[in-house]
């Protein structure tokens, strides 16, 4: 008996042994898959409909647009569903010629008319895409989007043939090839989109994994979720021979500490951050592991600027300089660096050196204002969100308004979307906040401090900075160009709605194994480039 | 008997029927809004978005076409921020995840915890209660934020075969089922351990002693099936809370789970999922109760001649 269990045993446990030996992300590296963790469970697979950055990581496995990014350079602008994008000389026309040969995975053409068809069905009011306004670098397509016209071909999209797309834009934009590598300007495919619906109709299930059809390196292999996605390669890709990974699996992991577990037992190759703490423990156990890199995002507070005392630039301007930035880099965040402009330094951006720390600057500011001292300075509200590391940082710079002004804030703590509400509705006093570029050109950071864009959220209006944007607009040269955003930036640091903190970084944990992952300024590394090497 | 149960799910009907209506109106009066981002979305694209989800009607007529879908239809609506995602696809999709991590657990709380508190009976006030005790009281008392991570860098980064997060394979079931069993454990353990003491210090154990029969049939023939009524009364309404789901379990874990969705539906303000969610919960929490109900029949006669 003893020895019939023994021989039924054995195999068993050798199997189980030989199960234990191998850890998830070493068999993922032997079948050359990545394994991502990516925060969330997607929004939707619609380039059209969603807006967030873990879907953004996954729209870049499955579609690929005009000009793709590049696995190295911030600044390079490849070829990827276009050969080319040539502009006219003022760069407000630009002519896309499309590679020939170009597939969707089910094995029909990329045309210049699924371009056409994609930019019109994104600007259909009917369809409500929320993103619509990155296309309104498109002349007319604000309008077409808002209904002020019905006819589409008001908008800059001409398909001069089956491989060539013109598009007219609403002046000259230099950098547009930059634009174009944001996934609201990729295409969706036609055939496939109007057989599952009508071009304007949301809920369209042309996403569903067993429709959806991209024309990126890879095609969606399965979805379950709140579990996983996972993608492979997609052999219709017209650069299939080159692609390197045979597969990303998505893990909508969204409690960062189990992200970092999960990370140690082997069963991540990339995570989507890491927390504070996270960092100091990797410092020490595993030090090469930890990524810490420059990230295209500026943390800063809103001021109400319609709500007393924040009315005065005197007083916004002496808050602004009585906080003390590298003290708050270096004990709050990691990684980050002070901010003393709201574009982080980008390509050949470099953004005015005016914020900082001034503690007799402050003190004579908020005096000239009225508040020697920070005598008869009113009660403040810091308005922030219960998330991450906001109520230290706020905590922070209380202390330091404390110590420098005289003055007394007091911190207000809201859930999520109530301190959201709270924000849009300009019902608060001073804000924390957070912005994240969506491409890499100062407008993407300053275009929001307009009046009446749905970001401003501070009540701040200035003509001079928005006639400067305006000339920005009709400025070819792109050094003229930027020396316009320039001032247009300064203005807006002196004038102090907004009281900068730090510039983001990207914190996260990648394993040995990943080859050709590089730090790139908006994290949109391009997955068929990356390779999987076993360690030894 | 019949009418009991007829009775029973006569007042059941009425108990959802309250819970959907009280869910559709608190969620809707809850501060913030499904469609605030951190990007402003256009008053264009915002109003298209209402019309599609018709958020954009008065409240009444919201409310009696939900009723009309639910009841005609049997359709608990869509997801307001995920397009063309039904909430009864979410249900189907993670109840049978959470069904068997409930399972699961609740197997794992019977067998530690209905032993240890009848023990703890048997043996009172001795070195084995005393500790019984003590080990129940930390697992109510440590909430399972602190047991799950503990549990998961002591057994799941220690021992190679268990991973500290997924559900992919057999081996991932263990840690989170663990979890959330013991804390189960230790509720059923003192309730086990108090109805036994009563049930111990009655007349009719008192003249089975008398009559000498022995301590361990006392215990298992006489004492077990009324002791454990308290424990069974649990059971139920616990079962339904297991099989529904623990946040915090499904977050530590990455577990694709339902509970996981009430918190978020929540804080994402997906009122349509909240709902959902809500009615699944009540009709699974009524079904429970029916059922423990039932069960108390079984063990106790004198409530069958009371109905």
């Amino acid at each position: 008996m003893v020895r019939r269990i023994a021989l039924f045993l054995t195999p068993c446990l050798l199997l189980l042994g030989s199960c234990q030996k191998e850890s998830q992300v070493d068999r993922a590296t032997r079948e050359g898959i990545l394994l991502v963790g990516n925060s969330n469970e997607p929004k939707g697979l619609d380039p059209h409909i969603v807006s967030g950055v873990l879907e953004s990581n996954i729209l870049r496995a499955l579609f690929e647009g005009l000009i793709t990014s590049d696995p190295q350079s911030d600044t390079a602008t490849p070829g990827g569903a276009a050969l080319e994008m040539t502009p006219d000389p003022s760069a407000s026309v630009w002519t896309a010629r499309l590679r020939p040969g170009g597939k969707w995975s089910d094995g029909e053409p990329v045309t210049a008319r699924d371009f056409a068809f994609s930019y019109e069905r994104m600007l259909t009011p009917e369809l409500g895409a929320k993103y619509s306004e990155m296309l309104y670098f498109l002349k007319g397509a604000e309008a077409f989007n808002k209904g002020v016209t019905r006819d589409f071909s008001t908008v800059g999209v001409e398909v001069i043939d089956d491989l060539t797309l013109r598009l007219t834009l609403r002046g000259p934009t230099p950098y547009f090839r930059e634009i174009v590598k944001h996934y609201t300007w990729t295409a969706v495919p036609q055939h496939v989109v109007l057989k599952h619906g009508r071009i304007g109709q949301r809920g369209n299930p042309w996403t569903r994994p067993e429709n959806l059809v991209g024309n990126g390196p890879y095609r969606l292999k399965s979805w379950r979720r709140t579990s996983h996605i996972e993608v492979e390669r997609n052999p219709h890709y017209w650069d299939a021979a080159n692609v390197v990974l045979n597969g990303v699996r998505f893990l909508p992991v969204t409690n960062l500490y189990t992200e970092a577990r999960m990370f140690r037992d082997g069963q991540l190759h990339v995570t989507y951050g890491a927390t504070p703490e996270v960092v100091d423990l990797m410092k020490k156990e595993d030090p090469s592991a930890l990524r810490q890199e420059p990230y295209v995002g500026t943390f800063f507070y809103r001021c109400n600027t319609l709500r007393k005392p924040l009315t005065d630039a005197r007083v916004r301007q002496a808050l602004s300089f009585a906080i003390d930035r590298k003290a708050i880099c270096d004990n709050v965040f990691r990684g980050y660096t002070p901010a003393y402009a709201m574009t982080p330094p980008m390509g050949d951006y470099h953004p005015p050196q005016l914020a900082g720390h001034d503690p007799d600057k402050a003190r004579r500011l908020l005096s000239e204002a009225g508040f020697p001292g920070g005598k008869g300075f009113p009660r403040l509200k810091i308005l922030i969100a219960s998330r991450e590391t906001a109520a230290t940082l706020a905590q922070a710079v209380q202390a330091m308004w404390r110590d420098t002004l005289g003055v007394e804030v007091e911190i207000e703590n809201k859930e999520w979307n109530a301190y959201l509400v709270a924000m849009q509705e300009l019902d608060y006093d001073i804000a924390a906040a957070g912005w994240i570029g969506d491409y890499l050109d100062p407008l993407t950071f300053l275009e929001m401090w307009t009046p009446g864009n749905g970001n401003n959220n501070t009540g701040w209006s200035s003509e001079p900075f928005v006639s400067l944007l305006q000339q920005s607009f009709q400025e070819t040269d792109g050094k003229r160009r930027f020396e316009l955003l320039q001032q247009a930036e300064t203005l807006l640091v002196e004038e102090a709605p907004v009281l900068l903190v730090a510039w983001q970084a990207r914190n996260y944990l990648l394993h040995s194994s990943v080859q050709g992952w590089n730090p790139l300024l908006l994290a949109n590394n391009p997955y068929q480039s990356i390779k999987l090497a076993p360690r030894r | 008997m019949i009418s009991l149960i007829f009775s029973r799910l006569a007042q059941g009907i009425v108990t959802l029927f309250v819970l959907v209506t009280l869910t559709f109106f608190l969620v809707r009066a809850m501060p913030g809004s499904p469609y605030v981002e951190e990007k402003a979305i256009p008053a264009h694209a915002l109003q298209r978005m209402k019309e599609y989800t018709g958020m954009d009607q008065a409240l009444p007529v919201q409310y009696f076409r939900y009723l009309k879908n639910l009841v005609v239809h049997q359709d608990l609506g869509d997801l307001i921020k995920k397009d063309g995602v039904k909430v009864s696809e979410i249900i189907a999709e993670s109840f049978p995840v959470s069904l068997a991590l409930g399972v699961l657990s609740i197997g794992i709380a019977l067998i530690i915890g209905l032993p240890a508190g009848i023990i703890a009976a048997v043996r009172k006030n001795t070195v084995v209660d005393y500790s019984c005790l003590a080990a129940a009281m930390a697992g109510i008392c440590l909430p399972s934020f602190v047991i799950g991570p503990l549990l998961a860098v002591s057994a799941g980064l220690g021992l190679k075969s268990l991973n500290v997060a997924g559900w992919s394979s057999p081996a991932d079931w263990v840690l989170p089922a663990f979890t959330l069993g013991l804390i189960n454990a230790a509720y059923l353990a003192r309730l086990a351990r108090g109805g036994m003491l009563d049930v111990l210090s009655q007349d009719y154990i008192r003249t089975a002693r008398a009559k000498g029969v022995s301590e361990s049939r006392i215990v298992i023939r006489h004492a077990l099936r009324g002791g454990l009524i308290p424990a069974v009364a649990f059971i139920g309404p616990a079962f339904a809370g297991m099989i529904s789901g623990s946040f915090v379990i499904e977050t530590i874990f990455q577990v694709p789970g339902m509970g996981q969705h009430f918190v978020n539906a929540a804080t994402d303000r997906e009122f349509f999922l909240i709902q959902g969610l809500v009615l699944f919960y009540g009709f699974l929490i009524v079904a429970a109760n029916l059922l423990a109900d039932l069960a108390q029949i079984a063990l106790n006669p004198r409530l069958r001649s009371h109905s």
